[in-house]
């Protein structure tokens, strides 16, 4: 009820439109994969339905990096190490989720830990068994990270090029750790052969439905929550941070205490983003904290339009899905399309597509043009 | 020290950047409700002057009160701010992409938390404020606008409006005139003197005809300290004002 009285008259169509557009797909995509029998047309199938929701958690993450770049000024290369972090926590309780139908049957141990030679779970896997506590960890470990790297950062005034080099070096240095076996992690496999979570198996029709429309839901949900802090006197202050720091400042605002608090936030929608990944792909590993994989993220946003919100999850799913489409078709292509994207949009589209399409829409119908 | 009439008191600050002395022995008083013009060739240090107050700068050496009380040397950006003292810069800048009224919501003093600016209801209940001042600044016509689409002149006014807003005991202002056409020069003068009335103003400026319509007590400022001090009329006799305006 109070969100509702907050976001009266907050909301512009194109919000009514996104929000109205995901419910219907939470509840659409699951009715055509459960009901319509495979050889229906109407059918989609329970591999389609996990490939939409990868492309929705993507663009949770998309929403997450337009929200501290588009609005904060705050360019993180790093963001794909939240998302791992996110996805790792959820990992985890997957992994415990084995109970002892691993290959070496071990009754507690992941395998990994079993091949290694360990007598017992470290202290940090402890709890993971929990659902609750580990969905805990999913937003309480990157938003740690994000806080202590933020608030080094921040408060000794680290802005533009060199923080993006601080973000992109913390997403590289996690990799390299995360490689090691002994950090219990996994090393270079990671985390996989998941079988069930809350009691219900990952390959079931249904699960995968529901991993849908929870991915679906949570996007909307997150889209409302920054759809709130943009649209109240605290957006302002960001954009007053984006544009003007020191002017702020002089005002009386503590730029720095803004940007962490809207960077923690920002991290730990990132790890809800990774931890609903997770078990729709079933795997997860070092690789996700590859900077690249930090870097493309950034492209989405710049490729679907910054600082609208909407723009970061279309880009997501617009650029996500001719991947699909390239490294099925002409793998060794896929790189040079991304970057010929990225540097189309930047010259042509500098608003991205949802920039664009808006202006045109707004011209055709007489506007001003905006 | 509580009962000290100046509002503003500079001792003996000096500092220095790559061994050059911005600021060299500095001494300065400005008195409650009094407004101060600030001359000087350029490197006299008006600017250092100026970020020493507001907390951007850290002076090597002297002491700076605010309100016979506060040791400013002590506080960053946001708590002098907060403290009232609030700064116009030589260049307008104002928040581009927000709106004339949203540049001045920010101003208003008040909320300066996270979560109290993310709760606020201010954006509808301070409305009468923003008009005030918008209006003080001749700019309630614009007030929907983007900041960023505002004329020069219309953008230093915008910045006055929004020192105003932030309710300051004391305002320094660094070159408001600079740019502006000479109708404009003229409003902002008469400005600057209503704003007088009831706050203490420092005011940085080179353009002297603008100094002499202000008719305050002038400082000449250079090489980092006080050359002279009183009225315009006073100043422009002293043998070395003359000297350093116009050359040795």
């Amino acid at each position: 009820m109070i969100t509702a009285r907050l976001l009266s008259g907050r909301m512009t169509a194109w919000d009514v439109a996104f929000l109205l557009l995901l419910l219907a797909l939470a509840l659409v995509v699951p009715l055509l994969n459960l009901v319509p029998g495979s050889d229906s047309s109407f059918h989609v199938s329970s591999y389609m339905v996990s490939v939409l929701g990868k492309y929705l958690c993507y663009a949770l993450l998309a929403l997450a990096i337009d929200l501290v770049w588009g609005y904060c000024g705050i360019l993180s290369l790093g963001h794909g190490a939240f998302f791992a972090l996110g996805g790792y926590a959820m990992g985890m309780h997957l992994m415990r989720n084995i109970d002892g139908r691993g290959v070496y049957g071990h009754p507690v141990l992941p395998d990994f830990m079993v091949f290694l030679n360990w007598d017992e779970l470290p202290w940090y896997w402890l709890g993971f068994d929990l659902f609750p506590f580990a969905m805990l960890m999913v937003v309480l470990v990157p938003g740690a990270l994000a806080f202590l790297l933020g608030w080094f950062a921040f408060r000794s005034r680290v802005t533009g090029v060199y923080l993006s080099i601080v973000t992109q070096a913390m997403t590289f240095a996690l990799m390299l750790a995360f490689f090691q076996n002994d950090l219990g992690f996994g090393g270079s496999d990671g985390l996989t052969d998941f079988r069930d979570l809350l009691g219900v198996s990952l390959t079931a029709d249904g699960m995968r439905s529901s991993l849908f429309a929870a991915s679906a839901i949570i996007l909307a949900l997150a889209y409302l929550a920054c759809r709130l802090i943009v649209s109240s006197k605290l957006g302002r202050v960001l954009v007053g941070v984006r544009d003007a720091e020191a002017r702020l400042r002089f005002l009386g605002y503590r730029a720095e205490r803004f940007k962490l608090a809207v960077w923690t936030f920002s991290a730990m929608l990132a790890g809800i983003a990774g931890a609903l990944y997770v078990p729709q792909v079933g795997i997860i590993n070092p690789g996700e904290f590859a900077p690249a994989k930090s870097i493309e993220a950034v492209v989405w946003v710049a490729v679907g339009g910054r600082g609208f919100l909407v723009g970061g999850p279309i880009g997501a799913v617009v650029v996500n899905a001719f991947k699909t489409f390239f490294t099925g078709n002409f793998a060794d292509y896929w790189l040079f399309f991304l970057g010929g994207l990225f540097v189309f949009v930047t010259l042509f589209l500098p608003q991205g597509l949802f920039g664009w399409a808006r202006d045109r829409l707004s011209s055709r119908k007489g506007g001003d043009g905006g | 020290m509580t009962a000290s009439p100046s509002i503003l008191n500079l001792e003996g600050v000096s500092v220095s950047f790559d061994g050059f002395r911005a600021l060299n022995n500095l001494s300065l008083q400005v008195d409650r409700g009094e407004m101060r013009a600030i001359i000087g060739p350029n490197g006299a240090g008006k600017t250092t002057m100026m970020d020493v107050i507001t907390g951007k700068t850290r002076p090597d050496t002297g002491t700076v009160y605010f309100d016979g009380r506060h040791d400013l040397r002590k506080l960053d950006e946001a708590a002098i701010a907060q403290l009232g003292i609030g700064r116009k810069f030589q260049k307008p800048t104002v928040f581009e992409n927000l709106t004339v009224a949203d540049n001045v919501l920010l101003a208003l003093a008040g909320e300066r938390g996270v979560f109290a600016n993310l709760f606020s209801r201010r954006p509808r209940t301070a409305g009468d404020d923003v008009d005030r001042f918008l209006g003080i600044a001749r700019l309630l016509q614009h007030r929907n606008r983007v900041a960023g689409d505002l004329s020069h002149g219309q953008k230093q006014w915008l910045e006055i409006a929004m020192l105003l807003a932030q309710d300051p005991k004391l305002l320094l202002v660094d070159e408001p005139v600079a740019g502006m056409t000479d109708a404009e020069t003229d409003q902002t003068a008469e400005l600057l003197r209503e704003i007088a009335e009831v706050h203490s103003v420092v005011v940085v400026e080179h353009d002297m005809e603008f100094v002499r319509r202000l008719g305050v007590k002038v400082t000449v400022l250079h090489e980092g300290s006080v050359l002279a001090e009183g009225s315009l009329d006073h100043v422009s006799r002293n043998e070395r004002v003359i000297d350093v305006y116009l050359g040795r």
